[in-house]
């Protein structure tokens, strides 16, 4: 049955939301990220193997491969900002408001 | 055996994306093997000539006639709109560019703390972080993929190659650092997490219609009855990614901050350019592969787009900050866009509303950019002066300058005789024969609070006395004194005589978007 693991693919993309807001460090925040995007490619493989097509199981390559290249930058971003003030903090980071 | 063929493309329909992606990877080569004091040198032609030749070639393809089925074996749509968005994106591109490639924008040495010795050091030899330039070159491929991807996965490898450049981008300006990095921090988790909503809608349309391409899905509608909770589900989480890009309300968050913090010319290129290709992506989606569903959809775009121009045009009203002002005025300016995405209905009733749009995005394109790049020529010790009581009497001491910022404000604010009039009477037109009567009252009600903190600002430089420590307006480099001029020779032209580039958007909305 694939229906246990788009629940599954739900569940852990409601974690991820969940924790993107809720948890307060960056680095927290962005595998949260990528744990909603891992839940997408468990419903894209799933949704392949329940169409009988290979294109789901491409796109997880795709999504893959993105994941990759915005942990790069990601972790750039983030180290920057750490090194700067010695925190990686999203509630620290709070000159720009209002 | 099995044998595998080998996919058509029609290079010469993608050409204008190969060749900016094309010499994005030359600028990376460049970064690698030449010598840190020729790099500038070699990056400045290799930019502006990609831009100018992929322009070029997007006019070559107007003048052959518009292809009439999707190229790449249906993954790029390269039709009417999509040119006309190309030609767009190219040119705001091309003039962010010559205000980007000004000196000290830019960090010297991203890498370094900010205030420590190592900065110091950079500051003092002169270095300059050129890969910048391929950076912004990936950032405007993207933006040319993003509007012509014609299937969810195309779309969505787009957004990230326009995001992820952009994101860094922002957090490279000289000064006032704390506030830069910040900006890309959150404008990266922000923008990570809302494509994580648009995969995770792409992966229930795939599940809902068994195909990724826009065409299928729209096909699949009529075919798949009673899996109306995959549809709408992912209907409305790829709307949630969607919305974040053009800044919508309640997904505007992001736009304020990353919009002050980043370094100006970043933000010219992020407020006309990502806004264009945002909204081709928006309007393609809608209305290509969910546009048979718009009973369900416009109700709810209804209110999205109340609310954006609500938000956008009363917190205006509160900023200090000129960029911060700036960006909820872009804010509104994606909710009045809004009100042409809504006013779907026949063929010929979509062409008008698309062609409003297009010229639209044109002309408040051009018009920021003239903004942003007076903004980062009025300057304190510190660098920029953003605090909006420094600009005070700025119209008795450079009348020039102030009076071209006071005709920026009125093109945003819609006055006749500048190109923003035409762009907001085309739009509020088409909402208006789309019977969208109510959304327009509701817009033209913004337009008016809009065009107070406009006017505000023009009164503020004009009838108040200047402080005796105020701002200097720096001598504008050849390049951002021409961007200025082309910004206000183009908002006037436009102003007075839209017409031809009226038709053009007319003529590009005229075959709609293919299938």
């Amino acid at each position: 049955m694939t229906t246990h693991y788009l629940i599954l693919s739900a569940l852990l993309f409601a974690i991820g939301g969940i924790g993107v807001l809720i948890r307060r460090n960056a680095i927290v925040v962005f595998m949260c990220v990528e744990l909603m995007l891992n839940a997408c490619n468990l419903a894209f493989v799933t949704f392949a193997r329940q169409h009988g097509n290979i294109e789901g199981q491409v796109i997880a390559f795709f999504v893959m491969i993105v994941a990759a290249a915005e942990v790069v930058v990601g972790l750039a971003i983030i180290v920057t900002i750490f090194r700067t003030r010695r925190s990686a903090s999203v509630d620290d980071a709070s000159l720009l408001k209002y | 055996m099995n044998t595998i063929t080998a996919p058509a493309i029609e290079y010469l329909q993608l050409a204008p994306l190969l060749i900016v992606f094309g010499a994005g990877i030359l600028g990376v080569l460049v970064e690698a093997f030449a010598p840190r004091y020729l790099r500038r040198a070699m990056h400045i032609p290799l930019t502006l000539l990609s831009l100018a030749g992929a322009f070029a070639l997007v006019i070559v393809q107007t003048i052959k006639g518009v292809p009439t089925k999707p190229s790449a074996m249906g993954a790029v749509a390269v039709d009417g709109p999509t040119l006309f968005i190309w030609g767009t994106i190219l040119v705001l591109a091309f003039i962010s560019l010559l205000l980007l490639n000004d000196e000290d924008h830019f960090v010297p040495a991203a890498s370094a703390v900010p205030g420590s010795a190592e900065e110091e050091r950079a500051l003092i030899e002169g270095n300059v972080h050129t890969e910048v330039y391929p950076l912004a070159l990936f950032a405007i491929g993207g933006m040319l993929l993003f509007p012509a991807s014609n299937d969810l996965l195309i779309m969505f490898v787009a957004l990230e190659v326009m995001s992820l450049p952009l994101y860094l981008l922002c957090g490279l300006a000289r000064r006032r650092r704390l506030l830069s990095q910040e900006s890309a921090m959150k404008y990266f988790l922000l923008g990570a997490f809302s494509s994580a909503f648009f995969l995770y809608g792409t992966a229930l349309l795939y599940g809902y219609a068994g195909s990724v391409d826009l065409a299928k899905i729209s096909t699949a509608l009529s075919a798949n009855v009673g899996q109306d909770a995959l549809l709408f589900t992912g209907a409305a989480l790829l709307g949630v990614g969607l919305l974040f890009k053009i800044g919508a309300a309640p997904f505007q968050a992001w736009k304020p901050d990353v919009y002050q913090g980043a370094p100006t010319p970043v933000t010219a290129l992020m407020a006309s350019g990502t806004l264009v290709a945002a909204f081709g992506a928006l309007l393609r989606v809608f209305w290509v592969a969910i546009g048979e569903l718009d009973w369900d959809w416009s109700p709810i775009m209804w209110g999205v787009a109340i609310l954006t121009m609500v938000v956008g045009a009363i917190l205006a009203i509160t900023q200090t900050d000129i960029k911060r002002m700036l960006a909820y005025s872009s804010i509104a300016h994606a909710g009045f866009l809004l009100v042409g995405v809504v006013a779907i209905g026949d063929a010929k009733q979509n062409a008008t509303a698309l062609a409003a749009i297009l010229f639209y995005l044109a002309v408040y394109g051009i018009a920021s950019i003239g903004a942003f790049a007076i903004v980062t020529m009025v300057r304190d010790a510190g660098g920029e002066a953003w605090h909006l009581s420094r600009w005070a009497g700025l119209g008795k001491r450079s009348p020039k300058l102030a009076g071209l910022f006071a005709f920026f404000l009125l093109a945003f604010a819609g006055i006749p005789l500048t190109s923003g009039f035409f762009g907001k009477y085309a739009v509020f037109q088409a909402a208006v024969a789309g019977g969208a009567v109510q959304l327009v009252v509701v817009g033209v009600v913004a337009s008016a609070v809009a065009a107070f903190f406009y006017v505000r600002v023009i009164v503020l430089m004009f009838f108040n006395d200047p402080a005796p420590d105020g701002p200097t307006v720096v001598l504008p480099s050849w390049g951002t004194a021409s961007v200025v001029g082309f910004a206000a020779l183009a908002t006037v032209v436009l102003g007075v005589f839209p017409q031809p580039v009226l038709d053009l958007a007319q003529s590009a909305a005229g075959s709609l978007f293919v299938r």
